[in-house]
């Protein structure tokens, strides 16, 4: 399955397109039946795109990360609602480029400790029970606190995390079709890009909500984002969320796979080291004023922002405009969906004097978002040391000063 | 007399379905892979190491193998994209980030060299050469000896330095349940 030899493919293919003309656009596929490959210019008229004078668009921080690494965060300012556009979904890859699959050679794997080892193509995976999900995904590297320009917007430092509606098979079903053997504790989710990315699961977490998922926002998921298929697995750290998934192997343990030991492991300041986190936990940002960003006079404005977590669902955002002294509870957009984006609103008025704008989530667990100093009390470390942490999920303080202008006051 | 054996028939179809639905596929989708299929796609390695193919290596003739093949990206002395970084302790005053003080399993090593090295033709490399460039890496960073041969026995035998400064895995997880304390952040 060498991402090579399809790429050659698909040139041939975008060749022999334009001959075919008219034939192109005729082609109609039923769900469960087979597409004819093929590739469709796309323009304004066929694929429609946003306006010339709209530029939302993901941003690096340029910061030179290792081999092939790419990350582009999602633009939250500018961004309404709970769902993240497909082509704005951001983007940390540990994987060498992305791969160009042809859903028709596509081949998903079962095997293992299991009693039917099972080869599914994607039009088979298709006429499986299906189930649409708003989940989202974040990276545990997400929040890490960024010090300079790159510190000042809510883009790159809380930019990889996005939600989408997700649609696919529950990996629970595939798992039940090959037949689980006794003793199996684990499953190895592995992709189909050249590094073969792999990522080791509970079992119990397969069993229970993990998606296989063909679809991002009701279209085929972007190549970028695991085409033609990949795990979501709600509420844990994307780095599970293998993409472009070929193969699941059950097994009795942890594969400690490079990407979840040497690369994603975690340390504590006491010497313990922890391999796998899985659940991120309750946070919230207010994206809106946030740093950055200029209020253009006093008056009334609206504050909004997201609130997500690995618990569920989130129960409470309260706000605070006097730099956490004291907090008043959001509007949460309904529904509220477990393990996705929650919008909060509430309504300010802003006097033209220096505030603190913050925001706190609390989940359904009864865990509530902790400020930096608490998270470096709990760990009795100082709070530079989140500078290189993961799963940091400390409450994002943004500054109004007298001039209207926002700047990140984590460390003011 | 009808009547039983129609009764009679309902309750066996009625058994079989139960045992269908209790271990039987129920969407017959799918097709069954032959033994070729999965050896073929089988990579994975587990700590204990029972899937590696035989073959061996030793750093001396992985320190060969680097130049020609890895030096492009690591550099002449390893130091380049991580390799050869050192291992410390993990109690730290920040984040330790280092990728041999935190792997837990030479096979690890094995593995991801396996299916991703080289960047320009990952998964190219024969079996003794990937026991080679381990033991390279390995000795590189002070783990093993230069002249130790790594092969399927002795691979998952290397005790990485900081193994048993690990809190064991989560057991038990379940849906909704409280982490404990120090999980996070």
């Amino acid at each position: 399955m060498g991402s090579h030899s399809h790429s050659d493919r698909r040139r041939f293919l975008m060749g022999g397109a334009a001959l075919a003309g008219v034939v192109t656009g005729a082609v109609r596929s039923v769900r469960g039946q087979t597409p004819a490959p093929e590739a469709r210019p796309r323009d304004n008229l066929a694929y429609g795109q946003p306006s010339r004078f709209d530029d939302t668009i993901r941003k690096t921080t340029g910061r030179a990360t290792a081999i092939s690494d790419t990350a582009l965060m999602t633009p939250l300012q500018d961004l309404d609602g709970i769902i993240t556009p497909s082509g704005l979904h951001f983007l940390m890859d540990h994987v060498n480029g992305v791969p160009d699959i042809d859903p028709q050679q596509h081949r998903l794997l079962i095997h293992g400790m299991v009693d039917r080892p099972l080869i599914y193509t994607m039009d088979e995976l298709k006429r499986l029970p299906s189930v649409s999900r708003i989940y989202f995904l974040e990276c545990n590297a997400n929040s890490r606190p960024l010090r300079g320009p790159n510190g000042e917007s809510v883009q790159l430092v809380h930019g990889r995390t996005s939600c989408s509606e997700w649609t696919g098979v529950l990996l629970s079903i595939l798992l039940k079709e090959c037949g689980v053997q006794k003793g199996a504790s684990w499953v190895v989710a592995e992709g189909s890009d050249a590094n073969k990315y792999t990522m080791s699961i509970p079992l119990g977490k397969a069993m229970d909500d993990i998606l296989v998922a063909y679809a991002q926002n009701g279209e085929p998921v972007r190549p970028q984002q695991g085409y033609p298929v990949r795990l979501v697995v709600p509420g844990w750290e994307a780095i599970r969320s293998v993409k472009w998934l070929s193969r699941i192997k059950v097994v009795d343990q942890p594969y400690m796979a490079w990407h979840e030991s040497g690369n994603n492991a975690d340390t504590r300041p006491d010497g313990k080291g922890l391999w796998f986190r899985f659940e991120l936990g309750p946070k919230s940002v207010i994206t809106r004023p946030s740093g950055g960003q200029r209020l253009p006079g006093h008056g009334p404005y609206e504050i909004t922002g997201l609130a997500w977590t690995g618990g569920g669902a989130v129960r409470k955002v309260e706000v605070s405009t006097d730099g956490g002294r004291t907090y008043k509870e959001a509007e949460l957009q309904q529904p509220v969906h477990r393990y996705a984006h929650t919008r909060f609103r509430i309504p300010w008025k802003w006097s033209g004097e220096e505030v603190v704008l913050q925001s706190r989530c609390t989940d359904e667990r009864g865990e509530v978002q902790p400020t930096i100093a608490e998270a470096a009390k709990n760990l009795r470390v100082t709070p530079d040391y989140f500078y290189e942490a993961d799963h940091f999920n400390g409450i994002q303080p943004w500054k109004v000063n007298r001039d209207g202008s926002i700047q990140n006051a984590l460390f003011l | 007399m009808r009547c039983s054996s129609s009764l009679l028939t309902a309750v066996i179809a009625l058994l079989a379905c139960v045992t269908a639905l209790a271990q039987g596929p129920t969407y017959q989708l799918g097709r069954t892979p032959s033994e070729e299929d999965i050896k073929a796609r089988d990579i994975a390695i587990s700590p204990d190491g029972k899937e590696l193919p035989p073959g061996s290596g030793t750093a001396k003739e992985g320190a060969t193998i680097f130049a020609q093949k890895c030096a492009a990206c690591h550099g002449p002395n390893g130091t380049g994209g991580g390799l050869v970084r050192g291992v410390i302790p993990l109690g730290n005053a920040k984040p330790v980030k280092l990728a041999f003080s935190l792997v837990p399993y030479a096979t690890t090593v094995w593995d991801f060299i396996n299916r991703a090295m080289p960047q320009t033709k990952p998964g190219s490399l024969t079996a003794n050469e990937v026991y080679a460039a381990t033991a390279y890496v390995l000795y590189r960073n002070d783990i093993i000896n230069e002249t130790d041969v790594l092969d399927a026995k002795s691979l998952p035998k290397v005790q990485m330095p900081n193994r048993d400064n690990f809190l064991p895995v989560q057991p038990g997880w379940k849906p909704g349940a409280k982490r404990p304390f120090g999980y996070y952040p």
